[in-house]
């Protein structure tokens, strides 16, 4: 217990799926519901702090005044993050440092946001100095060629399979079955995944996280506000959060760059970049990878799962596939990953998803997830990247 | 008529001639502490250790080894210029040995896939892209070194 933790006091979700509304409308349910679960009122919230989304307009890039209006304007103060899939952290983090300066007791958190179907693509127009675009004009990279080209670094380097991430779908299917928030809930056969069409090879459609419609919201509050309510039996705490970014000489190929920097005249930094995103949250938390019980893990592509595995330490590099294999990451084994079903069950609501990896956890150490839960969990992990140099790690204790 | 223009994809990333005759990306270096960077983007170096306000205009070198590849099954969203009908195509990341860095590129048209393995030298070529009313836009793909 250190003197950073901030104490989770509620937690919700709108389903993810395609439902084509306004985003805003998701946000709103997923507030609502975390408010609920914290017995707590719209106007009991000091501050909010949302995750943007690119997508859906200007409401979009001022997504906290946006949920603020909506919720029915009480003054609040609010804030608007972008991180790419790291947006949820960020809001995670802006509100938590908000209440560690004590300048808020209780903090909402929303990400919401309305995804179009297919490829994800650069915002209009031409703009060779902007990565983005550059990267699907004059290349064609889209993000699943990314999770290709990392895959299969796997498949070279560590003789892994699109078996083995064919694996990880079947897991992940498995996990999500009875999450009511999942969008995908239907158990994958080896055979299934082998019809799958190629997206990016060795990629099939179904190893690749779906763009979905979603919400997820946290209310948060300080040690002593949580100390102060009736029923602390239900209350979790943020132990740490990492939003790190790389250190140059960033040498790993991440999206959107079509050139990685160069090493020469510098040295390489200590850790990979996603290996530098989970230690800074262990650092904070004061924890190792031995003491989790559960984590959630980016899992764009089934291949992409594998990576996490190692860069939060549960195995050591090319020894992710024997760790899937031997059980321990499916529930029932030794560290359970992905739980929820993860993004192949949900698909990915950019701003809503680090949320909803928190909104997981939390549910997780109250021991109120159900038919999915993980016994007698105390300490969970969450990790993402978002594009640009986002790192998105949480750590939760109860 | 008159037959078009052969004009790079965009301006500036590379040479289909550079010094050796060969075509070259284009790129900067640090003259004080010798990073390369692609694309150039900036007048300035990014290392945090170096303090250059200035970067050389340089021709990487256009051999390297392939990291990893990807094969690209279905047509990505505009501003990609999809042929009609849609082509699959190969990306590939090369690590350049004497820049230190990795590289995207396409592969060359013709390119098996299925016999593509990382390590495997790899250079560069320059290839028609795609054609607009009066240009043909060129661009820079990696081929396996045979």
């Amino acid at each position: 217990m250190s003197d950073h933790d901030v104490v989770v006091l509620g937690a919700g979700m709108h389903p993810w799926g395609k439902w084509g509304r306004n985003f805003v409308e998701y946000g709103v349910v997923a507030a609502r519901e975390a408010l609920a679960d914290a017995g707590l009122e719209w106007r009991d919230v000091q501050f909010l702090a949302a995750g943007n989304t690119m997508r859906n307009g200007y409401p979009g890039y001022v997504s906290g005044s946006t949920f603020a209006q909506a919720l029915g304007w009480q003054g609040v103060p609010t804030s608007s993050s972008y991180g790419a899939c790291a947006s949820g952290a960020m809001a995670i983090e802006v509100g938590r440092a908000r209440i560690l300066a004590g300048l808020a007791d209780v903090v909402l958190v929303v990400g919401a946001d309305t995804a179009p179907k297919g490829f994800f693509g650069p915002l209009p127009g031409e703009r060779p100095e902007d990565p983005d675009w550059l990267r699907f004009h004059v290349l064609g990279a889209t993000n699943p060629t990314y999770f290709g080209l990392y895959a299969r670094r796997r498949i070279e380097q560590y003789g892994a399979s699109p078996k083995d991430f064919a694996a990880v779908k079947v897991k992940n299917s498995r996990h999500g079955l009875t999450n009511k928030y999942a969008r995908y809930r239907k158990e994958f056969t080896f055979d299934e995944i082998d019809e799958s069409p190629v997206v990016a090879d060795p990629l099939r459609l179904v190893d690749i996280c779906a763009t979905s419609d979603g919400a997820a919201a946290l209310v948060l509050a300080s040690t002593e506000f949580a100390a102060r309510r009736d029923d602390t039996s239900r209350h979790v705490r943020i132990a740490a959060v990492s939003t790190v970014g790389p250190t140059y000489p960033n040498t790993y190929l991440d999206m959107p760059d079509i050139a990685t920097d160069s090493a020469v005249g510098a040295s390489l930094p200590e850790r990979s970049f996603r290996d530098a995103i989970a230690h800074a949250a262990y650092e904070e938390a004061g924890l190792g990878p031995e003491d989790l019980d559960v984590a959630e893990v980016y899992d764009l592509s089934t291949a992409l799962e594998l990576d996490w595995y190692e860069n939060i330490g549960l195995c050591a590099p090319g020894e992710a596939e024997a760790l899937l294999h031997s059980g321990a990451t499916t529930l029932g084994g030794r560290i359970p990953v992905n739980p929820s079903g993860g993004l192949a069950c949900f698909g990915e609501a950019i701003p809503a998803q680090a949320i909803a990896q928190v909104c997981e956890l939390t549910w997780q150490l109250r021991g109120e997830a159900g038919e999915r839960q993980v016994d007698g969990a105390r300490v969970g992990l969450s990790i993402n990247q978002g594009l640009f140099g986002h790192g998105s790690s949480v750590i939760v204790t109860r | 008529m008159t037959e078009k223009t052969r004009v790079p994809v965009v301006e500036g990333f590379f040479t289909e001639s550079g010094a050796d005759g060969q075509p070259h990306l284009l790129g900067g270096r640090c003259p004080r502490c010798g990073a390369y960077f692609f694309p150039k983007q900036y007048s300035f170096c990014r290392n945090p250790a170096c303090r250059s306000t200035e970067l050389d205009d340089v021709e990487l070198g256009n051999r390297g080894r392939l990291w990893s590849f990807t094969d690209n099954r279905f047509a990505p969203p505009p501003p990609y210029p999809a042929l009609d009908p849609f082509e699959p195509y190969g990306v590939a990341a090369v690590e350049l040995a004497e820049e230190q860095m990795i590289v995207l590129g396409q592969c060359a048209r013709g390119t098996d896939m299925g016999t593509l393995r990382a390590g495997q030298e790899m250079e560069l070529v320059v290839e028609d892209y795609f054609e607009t009313p009066d240009e043909v836009r060129r661009v820079w793909k990696w081929r396996a070194v045979r």
